[in-house]
């Protein structure tokens, strides 16, 4: 501030009016509302950014991954009766005899080598497939059937349009007598390419075309049915003692603290806990979804205190006063009139809880969830994967295959995420009261 | 064997409720004078009596059996004792496979007596548990039911009780928070009795892949963390330069300029990419981004690397966008009205209203949720280990490749671990490194954003 | 041709009774629901016009159309005109952020920004290109805090937060925010609501210098601030205007017993 400006200020006449009318004026006014609206263009591209990004996202994984839910197949008839079977012991026979002499037919004058070529279009496990249904229905043994068998990985690739035949043979995974062969087979009518429920019940497999999320899918299960069996009851009873029970001092303020950083921590971070703690002291199964739910109960449980706590706060006073004031304990007044009010809020935070341990990746791998196993768990201290673990395994291999089954995979977990938040949204508009 | 356990003690609990709420109600109506308790607190103080001390001791047999039935079958063995923490590891192992009846080479005898040992040892284990946990379950019912007077404060041992699980349950974030610490430094320690802390802490080379083939002459692993702290740097940078504007111009349209319905659709679609699991977001760099930028960098002469740090921060920016653009918009909304008005009764445009007024007063909000966000990028694993490198590198530039701290914890980690070799111990020092960096940038955001609440 | 003749002949007409804005069968709807029915009143020049009646009774309300406030608020529509110096401010053409800076308001609690007691007063003149430089700047903060009578006590802290000051004083740092920006008008929401008696003192005494420059329109609650600092009053109860008339007739000779009822406390 000038000093002179100082002196002359008291008892001076206001300046000049200004001329708002003037040219100079209204060019500045334009310049104004164009700045305005640059900002409001900024904000709308950042918008559009993220929404387009998100539609890319979903699309790229929906074209990649659409084809996954179907599987190519061709129908083999397997006269069974014809062959020779001990009844008493139908898991050794010679199943893969059996299956390469009952395709063989299709082309009966085949030199060795073109032989080979032709059984690789078949998955290489399809004998096994053959076998473990005659398990299941020995009756079979007693007339022909015909068996839905999967094409092998190139051979699906190829049928579903991902294999470009024009390239040189030695540049694709398809040789030019398969490739003729398939041609025959598909004449003859019998390429098919039914829905793919392998998909969802077969287990792991080191082909793509056997290979399926029901191991992942049961780990899942287990290992969020462990996280909320401990951080819900968990949650809720921390909650109510913090908001209801606690002194407030240095220690509780302490525990606030440590609860919100908590919820803050890098997961991967739980996951070096799960694996120094769970895993390397108290000498718990590596893999199992056991110790995976309690790593993920222990990431969820802060974010559960608070939301729990949040909706016990918003319960008014006044109910609490009315209860006490018919002679109920505190206890009482708690568990029979503020928390099941409160319920509605817990049950959506928990579910979106749970949804968000459903996609947790890195703790999982640090506790060995990323194993290669064969067949679903059958409890939850059987080694496992979980869904997110094996979209990583799955990410991770080379077949072409892979890439569709991983998007696929995807779609699955994104469904089973966009089902539990439907859920909670449901619960909350349902049920939530406004105080 | 655990999971019958525990649906038999559930059983006796309920069993136990049962029969004391029946006692109680027959010691009420006999009884001249009125009872403390109604009934039903008699009935689950004999189920908290039957259940909870069985499964008190059932927990801590899962935890502590299996180190138990180690100690004693390696002291078994003779001159056990002498051996080192791994070899002890081996002996074990080699025991178990025996006992599992797995054998690759024929055991000495004292290793087929201690199998033997070791599978007397697990059937006993099995018969002790049930055998302690039902005499614990029938001692506790008995003393359920004795109590059952009128003159027994039923529901003040209940109540306390549920008190005592409350305080327990509380403190299990702060247990948390400890074997975090404890686990971290302590294997962090060990690890640095192997490699000084100075080389960790400023050594510019990190190549710990070499630290495996321990018989080679020059078989030294490097293990400085610069390089990798620096990816982790450039990676985190990246990815807020995508989500800091896009997240607050977004929250501005949203807050200030859009209408309510437009704010209604478009702020949960917002959501959907904060909800989107990070796995996805990495396999969708490695699949899209990284090949487009490897082709962008192509057509404008930079040979981009696959796993360029650019994939990576780039995709991961969007992922941070509506946690930005949600704490941004609280922080707008929570700026009063009447400070909005102010400027408008100015004569300012809704632009030099946001600009120049609401925008430095909700600055400490958006610094704290950009604070959030950057320790979360900091943290952030799934999509760095698909989409950026392995291989540690001091560069700036994005198209080229570098490795973070959570690349290596899982890349050393996955798979088999040892506990005593530095490769696998390195990888705790560097989760020791990224959890005191995280804390410090959370309790820092934590606190700016609560004395920014407390000022309006 | 005929609309100019009648703008002229108005124009005339105002400058000789002097009148400074007029409003014209302003009635005010919130959604359903009307707030305000067909209010006329003449707002005259270098003068302090005070709007009286009990709470809810439109007076805010109205006072928010002058300067067009009501925009801001979404479900809020607006029937009749309003003319500043004879010129429609709902005219399409007009432009808002204009008429906002001819026009300043003051509201009931002090709202400064979160910024220094010289970036707020600072503020308007700089978003409407009235001050170039720094000196400028300086010379427009410095009159306008002395014009509200607080410069003495804030010269050393100018740069310190606006918020830290006390209550009278930020109300009067709010006063100086809008008359650095030269309005023409400066409406005043129970601009003394908020204050103690002090503060209040030396707000009214603002009032007072202001009006030789400005033309002032307070909303107020307590009849004597009315009776103080005003020279016309205007009565509204339930979204009507009641009486208007100088302000020392309605006091002493209020022709609605309405009015006459107010001012004697028998309700409000």
């Amino acid at each position: 501030m000038s000093q002179s400006a100082t002196a002359a200020a008291p008892g001076r006449s206001p300046q000049a009016p200004v001329l708002w009318k003037s040219q100079e004026m209204a060019d500045r006014r334009k310049a104004r509302y164009a700045a305005d609206r640059r900002l409001q263009m900024y904000g709308l591209a950042g918008i559009i950014f993220a929404l387009g990004f998100l539609a890319i996202l979903l699309t790229t994984l929906a074209f990649t991954g659409y084809k996954a839910f179907v599987q190519t197949t061709a129908s083999v008839e397997i006269n069974l009766a014809a062959q020779d079977i001990d009844r008493t012991d139908i898991r050794e026979a010679n199943w893969r005899s059996i299956f390469r002499d009952a395709v063989r037919q299709e082309f009966p004058d085949l030199s060795r080598a073109e032989e080979r070529e032709f059984f690789k279009i078949f998955t290489s496990s399809a004998h096994y497939l053959v076998r473990d249904r005659v398990l299941d229905n020995p009756a079979l043994l007693d007339g022909t059937t015909t068996f839905h068998i999967p094409l092998a990985d190139p051979l699906d690739q190829f049928a579903k349009g991902e294999v470009n035949p024009d390239l040189p043979e030695d540049q694709r995974r398809v040789s030019n007598a398969q490739l003729e062969l398939y041609e025959v087979l598909d004449a003859r009518g019998m390429i098919s390419q039914p829905f793919n429920w392998g998909l969802f019940f077969n287990a792991d497999s080191r082909f793509p075309e056997l290979a399926g999320l029901a191991g992942a899918i049961s780990g899942s299960f287990w290992a969020l049915l462990v996280c909320f069996l401990i951080s819900f009851p968990v949650g809720i009873a921390a909650a109510i003692y913090l908001e209801e029970f606690a002194p407030k001092n240095r220690w509780t303020d302490l525990i606030e603290i440590n609860i919100n950083n908590l919820a803050a921590v890098p997961s991967v971070v739980f996951g070096m806990l799960g694996l120094a703690v769970f895993l390397g002291w108290f000498g718990l199964p590596r893999s199992a979804p056991f110790v995976g739910g309690l790593v993920l109960s222990l990431m969820t449980l802060p974010t559960l205190i608070i939301v729990t706590r949040a909706s016990l706060k918003s319960v008014p006073m006044a109910i609490r006063e009315a209860a006490l004031g018919v002679g109920a304990s505190k206890h009482e007044v708690i568990f029979h009139h503020v928390l099941p009010l409160a319920m509605p809020t817990v049950m959506t935070g928990t579910i979106i809880g749970l949804a968000q341990a459903l996609g947790e990746t890195a703790p999982l791998l640090l506790i060995g969830m990323n194993a290669f196993i064969t067949s679903p768990p059958d409890g939850i201290f059987e080694a496992s994967t979980a869904l997110p673990t094996q979209i990583y395994i799955w990410a991770d291999s080379p077949e072409r295959g892979f890439v569709a089954r991983t998007s696929a995979a995807i779609l699955v977990l994104l469904g089973f995420l966009a089902l539990m938040n439907a859920i909670a949204i449901f619960l909350r508009q349902r049920f939530e009261r406004r105080w | 064997m655990t999971g019958f356990l525990l649906i038999f003690l559930a059983a006796a609990a309920v069993i136990a409720a049962l029969v004391g709420i029946r006692r109680a109600r027959r010691v009420r109506d006999s009884a001249a004078v009125k009872t403390h308790s109604r009934p039903i607190y008699h009935g689950l103080n004999a189920a908290i009596w039957t259940g909870v001390p069985a499964l008190i001791f059932l927990i801590l047999w899962a935890l502590f059996k299996g180190p138990i039935i180690d100690m004693l079958v390696l002291a078994s063995h003779p001159g056990a004792e002498a051996l080192s923490e791994s070899e002890a590891d081996l002996l074990l192992s080699e025991i178990r496979q025996v006992a599992a009846g797995t054998i690759f080479k024929e055991p000495t005898p004292e290793v087929r007596d201690a199998a033997v040992h070791l599978q007397f040892l697990e059937s006993l284990a099995v018969w002790a548990l049930v055998a302690v946990a039902a005499a614990l379950a029938a001692i506790g019912a008995y003393v359920g039911f004795r109590v059952v007077k009128t003159r027994f404060r039923a529901r003040h041992s209940v109540e306390r009780s549920i008190t005592w699980f409350m305080l327990f349950s509380s403190l299990v974030a702060i247990l948390t928070t400890a074997g975090i610490v404890g686990s971290l430094l302590y294997e962090a320690l060990a690890f640095f009795a192997k490699v000084p802390i100075q080389e960790f802490l400023f050594g510019l080379r990190w190549e710990p892949q070499i630290a495996i083939r321990a018989d080679q002459v020059a078989g030294q692993g490097a293990f400085g963390m610069l390089p990798v702290l620096f990816g982790t740097f450039v990676i985190s940078m990246l990815a807020m330069a995508v989500a800091i504007p896009v997240g607050v111009f977004s929250a501005i349209y949203l807050t200030e300029y859009a209408g309510a319905r437009f704010r209604a659709v478009v702020k949960p679609l917002l959501e959907i990419l904060a909800g989107i699991p990070t796995i996805v977001y990495g396999f969708f760099a490695v699949l899209t981004v990284a090949p487009l930028i490897r082709d962008l960098g192509q057509s404008i002469g930079i040979n981009a690397s696959p796993n360029s740090a650019l994939a990576a921060g780039g995709v991961m920016g969007v992922m941070l966008i509506p946690f930005i653009s949600s704490l941004s918009d609280d922080a707008f909304a929570a700026v009063p009205r009447a400070i909005r008005e102010g400027s408008f009764a100015l004569g300012a445009t809704k632009g030099e209203t946001i600009r120049k007024v609401l925008l430095p007063a909700a600055l400490p909000g958006i610094v704290g949720g950009i604070l959030l966000a950057l320790s979360r990028a900091i943290g952030e694993t799934m999509i760095v280990v698909m989409a950026a490198g392995l291989i540690a590198k001091i560069t700036a530039n994005p198209f080229e490749s570098v490795t973070t701290v959570t690349v290596q914890i899982v890349t050393l980690l996955i798979g088999d671990s040892e506990f005593d070799n530095p490769k696998t111990l390195a990888a705790f020092a560097l989760g020791l490194v990224l959890f005191i960096i995280t804390l410090g940038l959370n309790l820092i955001a934590l606190r700016t954003v609560r004395k920014y609440r407390e000022q309006y | 041709m005929s609309d100019a003749a009648v703008e002229a002949r108005l124009s005339t007409q105002e400058e000789e009774r002097d009148i400074k804005m007029r409003a014209r069968g302003v009635s005010v709807f919130y959604g359903q629901k009307q707030a305000l029915f067909g209010v006329d009143l003449e707002i005259p020049r270098h003068a302090v016009m005070a709007l009286i009646g009990p709470s809810g009774c439109g007076k805010s309300t109205f006072m928010r159309c002058l300067n067009r406030m009501n925009d801001t608020i979404d479900s809020c529509r607006i029937v009749g005109d309003v003319t500043l110096d004879a010129e429609d401010i709902y005219d399409p053409a007009i432009d808002v952020v204009e008429l906002r800076a001819r026009v300043g308001m003051v509201f009931q609690k002090p709202n400064p920004f979160p910024k220094s007691i010289y970036e707020n007063v600072a503020y308007g003149p700089r978003i409407h290109g009235l001050v170039r430089n720094r000196q400028e700047t300086d010379e427009v903060v410095e009159r306008s805090l002395t014009r509200a009578g607080l410069f003495k006590e804030v010269k050393d802290r100018l740069h310190e937060p606006g918020t830290g000051l006390s209550g009278g004083q930020q109300q009067r740092l709010c006063i100086a925010r809008a008359i650095a920006v030269s309005p023409e008008v400066i409406l005043m929401d129970e601009p003394c609501s908020a204050l103690d008696p002090i503060a209040t003192a030396t707000v009214e005494e603002l009032i007072h210098e202001l009006r030789e420059n400005f033309t002032i329109v307070i909303v107020t609650h307590s009849m004597q601030q009315a009776a103080r600092v005003s020279q016309r009053t205007a009565m509204f109860h339930l979204g009507n205007l009641v009486e208007e008339a100088d302000t020392d007739k309605i006091f002493t000779n209020p022709e609605d017993p309405l009015t006459q009822d107010y001012i004697t406390g028998r309700f409000g």
